[in-house]
């Protein structure tokens, strides 16, 4: 099975508190806004990172990426073979989308987790890639990259 | 969001810059226009990581976004700082440098982090892979970049 997309429940149950107006300024609502990011929405996204060995949140899908960047994360993955992980479309979900960068700490798309544990962004799976340093993830995560078959053939 | 478009308007990312290094990276931007996230990326950068060799490209000519925006960025950072450190950790000091500018305005930034030997044996500029739009089907990105330009 090639690619698998998953869709995602939604995580909040309070609704859109990133796109409330406030009467208060920025700077309140920020905070409000950080205050009101429940346990319960971060919660759910560890379950989801932990679901699956490989999880990448990405703009499109696998068939279609929005992004090259995202694009990218795809194209490596499948060059090792790498064809049953989860991938979350940022771009059908806002509080993923959000939710993600503050669960992970990290400001953009892509995001990459191996086992739960969060990697890196399209920079450093394409250095990572680059430099080896992939296939000894993969075979860590029990995945044996296709880079190694080709090895072997050529 | 609103908390966004206020942040943006702070003048602590809105200084003007004449700065004009590296100008055949951005052959769409009229060298004369300010650059005032380009100019705050390469301070801040300078200030914490003490680099041996920085550059900041404006790549946003290359994205779905108006010409003059000042919204995706590559940066090079080569320094001893990050002696040491795993590539996740190099990326984070940077991200963490950057944080103001990465809650607002700059909406992708790509990152190459070396030490100074990594830099001498490999002295290149990585490339990024050309757009797939993905802005254009970012009903965030307008807000984003009305508050960059004001």
């Amino acid at each position: 099975m090639n690619n698998v997309l998953r869709t995602t429940a939604r995580c909040l149950q309070s609704g859109a508190w990133h796109y409330r107006t406030a009467q208060n300024n920025g700077e309140l609502l920020s905070v409000w806004a950080r205050l009101m990011c429940s346990s319960a929405a971060q919660k759910n996204l560890e379950e989801m990172v932990k679901k699956d060995k490989v999880v990448v949140f990405i703009k499109g899908t696998p068939a279609q990426p929005m992004c090259g960047f995202s694009n990218a994360v795809v194209q490596i993955l499948r060059m090792h073979g790498v064809d049953n992980y989860a991938a979350y479309n940022v771009l059908d979900d806002q509080d993923i989308r959000q939710g993600i960068k503050t669960f992970s700490n990290w400001p953009t798309i892509p995001q990459v987790y191996f086992n739960g544990e969060f990697v890196g962004g399209c920079d450093i799976l394409l250095q990572m890639h680059q430099s080896g340093d992939l296939v000894e993830e993969l075979q860590k995560l029990g995945i044996r990259s296709a880079l190694l078959d080709q090895e072997k053939q050529s | 969001m609103l908390s966004t478009a206020l942040r943006c308007l702070r003048p602590s990312s809105c200084t003007l810059a004449l700065s004009r290094q590296l100008a055949h990276h951005r052959p769409h931007m009229d060298p004369s226009s300010p650059r005032p996230v380009e100019t705050t990326i390469r301070t801040k950068l300078t200030q914490a990581l003490a680099p041996e060799h920085l550059e900041v490209i404006n790549e946003s000519h290359m994205h779905a976004v108006p010409p003059g925006s000042e919204s995706h960025f590559r940066v090079l950072v080569v320094s001893p700082q990050f002696e040491g450190l795993s590539l996740l950790q190099r990326h984070r000091l940077v991200n963490e440098t950057l944080r103001e500018e990465l809650s607002t305005c700059v909406h992708a930034l790509a990152i190459q982090a070396k030490t100074p030997q990594q830099w001498s044996s490999n002295p290149s500029l990585a490339k990024s892979p050309p757009c797939m739009g993905g802005s254009k089907h970012d009903n965030t990105m307008t807000e984003k970049l009305k508050a960059g330009r004001d």
